[in-house]
């Protein structure tokens, strides 16, 4: 059995000498020579000022913005083109993208929101997926809110809506953009806890434990054992290497952006 | 001297912008027969994929753009009718020739009107609706949210609009066709005609062509797939921001009123060809 079937050797996400696309300004690039590997069950928290490629960097991992250059490994197989990490991976997509605000679909309902990418990618009626998207909707505390039209929610709880529309298909990796921005800290709080459930195994998820990427612009709510940091700052990543405080983890954003 | 170069930089400014205007209405059909293309591979290569959902989004751009405009369809298609054979009585009883008013109402309403009334009724109706749903999604960035969850958006927004709206526009012709026709006779037994019913839909049925029928499938599908072709290219095939929505759908409907004139004049020249030929 080679390396890369048995998946005990290979990065289950890796980007090699990479040229971030920006999605901003067409044509540039928002990152350069990004050199990164993620390992399964990692839960990596990437800090970044307004600007600095958080977003496009989730988008490239996600399949939806090809690199400028460099190249973008699953599992040691290497992906290209459009369609990013979900092209050879069936109709369960390994990957699912919390976005920032939400982004959730205004012609549908929040249930129908949820429901959808279970619908699309497994042919089924809304009234098959409607359990299914109910139980995640039950998960993220939003069950009372599954009939509402997506817009009339606040962006709190779009957030969350968001989350378990990515959830829906049990992702192997679940990408979230800027998760806490603008949540008030019950909310917040909530938000740590429940990517904290995803992270050791959800009963929704069949208790696989999911490898996590978070963006975020204050590292400081993010501390916590086993975590990974990551900076983006003047159009390169670099990994925290050295075990330091919450306080100096929370100055370095600011201090590395010249 | 001063009036003479205001007058030839004003001249020189109306033929750049009427270059500006030309260059950007052949960027845009441009645009719009590259979207075609793309919808038509999506078509065929994804036909089968997810039509649970695809199915639902068809049939309610086939209610929307075949159902809700009926009854302004009916009312206008019964005013043309009546304004069709009240003109064309006042001569074919001076001329003693009333036996062509079906004849005139095959030609006027339909192999012309009846396929046009119905698409700039479903531009009007379901038109400004459709850019600024699409317009609004693509400036909320909800196209490439769809994308992250593995949804294509030419799949989801636009196949089910191509397909309903030629669908919609052939209901609605085929609709005020029969509209025109019941209330031109209407007009001509008002008018004391001598013309018994069975007389006029015989002239009718002498007038249509087989081939009449497969024009009119034709033209209002090709009228619907050009339309909605043309929504989705302004409100969703470029970039968009939220302020420029409202002028996305009016430079939508002008240009949707040309299509539709320059595709029935194809058709006409087609039809004057077809005719001609021995």
């Amino acid at each position: 059995m080679n390396a890369a079937a048995d998946g005990s050797d290979v990065s289950l996400l890796e980007l090699c000498d990479a040229e971030v696309a920006s999605t901003s300004n067409p044509g540039t690039s928002s990152l350069a020579g990004v050199n990164w590997a993620v390992q399964r069950n990692d839960f990596w928290v990437v800090g970044g000022l307004l600007g600095s490629g958080k977003s496009d960097l989730l988008s490239t991992l996600v399949g939806v913005l090809p690199l400028n250059s460099g190249r973008l490994l699953l599992d040691g197989a290497e992906i290209t083109g459009r369609g990013g990490p979900r092209a050879d991976a069936g109709a369960q997509f390994r990957t699912g993208l919390v976005h920032d605000g939400g982004l959730l679909f205004a012609h549908l309902s929040v249930a129908e929101n949820v429901a959808l990418p279970l619908q699309y990618h497994h042919n089924v009626s809304f009234a098959d997926a409607a359990d299914r998207a109910g139980a995640w909707l039950e998960a993220v505390g939003m069950g009372g809110m599954a009939e509402l039209p997506s817009t009339r929610i606040s962006r709190n709880w779009a957030q969350r809506a968001s989350l378990a529309r990515a959830c829906i298909l049990q992702p192997e990796i679940l990408l979230l953009d800027n998760p806490l921005t603008g949540l008030d800290p019950v909310h917040a709080r909530w938000w740590m806890d429940f990517l904290g459930q995803l992270w050791t195994g959800h009963p929704l998820m069949a208790y696989r434990r999911a490898t996590l990427i978070a963006t975020c612009d204050d590292f400081s709510p993010w501390w916590g054992e086993g975590r990974r940091f990551a900076m983006l700052s003047n159009g390169r990543f670099r990994t925290v290497v050295e075990p330091i405080s919450r306080q100096e983890l929370s100055d370095c954003l600011a201090a590395n952006h010249r | 001297m001063t009036d003479i170069a205001a007058r030839e930089r004003r001249s020189l400014s109306i033929f750049h912008w009427t270059g500006r205007e030309v260059v950007r209405l052949l960027g845009g059909f441009r645009g719009m027969l590259s979207l075609g293309l793309i919808t038509l591979s999506v078509l065929l290569t994804q036909r089968r994929r997810a039509s649970k959902v695809i199915s639902p989004l068809i049939w309610r751009e086939v209610l929307r753009s075949g159902v809700r405009p009926v009854p302004i369809v009916l009312f206008l298609s019964s005013l043309l009718g009546l304004a069709v054979i009240g003109q064309t009585v006042v001569f074919t009883t001076r001329l003693g020739a009333q036996d062509y008013l079906g004849t005139v109402m095959v030609m006027v309403v339909v192999r012309e009107l009846g396929p046009m009334l119905a698409a700039l009724v479903v531009l009007v109706r379901a038109g400004s609706e459709s850019v600024i749903e699409l317009g609004s999604a693509r400036a909320s960035h909800e196209i490439e949210a769809m994308e992250a969850i593995g949804i294509d958006p030419i799949h989801y927004w636009v196949v089910p609009r191509v397909l309903g709206m030629a669908l919609g526009v052939f209901c609605l012709t085929v609709y005020a066709i029969v509209a025109a026709v019941l209330s031109g006779y209407l007009w001509a037994f008002l008018q004391n005609i001598p013309i018994l019913p069975g007389d006029y839909f015989g002239q009718l049925a002498r007038a249509l062509h087989p081939l009449d029928f497969l024009a009119l499938g034709l033209k209002s599908g090709i009228l619907g797939v050009t339309l909605a072709l043309l929504l989705c290219y302004h409100g969703l095939a470029q970039p968009i921001r939220r302020e420029d929505i409202p002028r996305a759908a009016i430079r939508a409907l002008t240009q949707g009123v040309v299509l539709c004139v320059l595709i029935d004049a194809v058709f006409l020249a087609l039809s004057r060809i077809s005719l001609d030929s021995p």
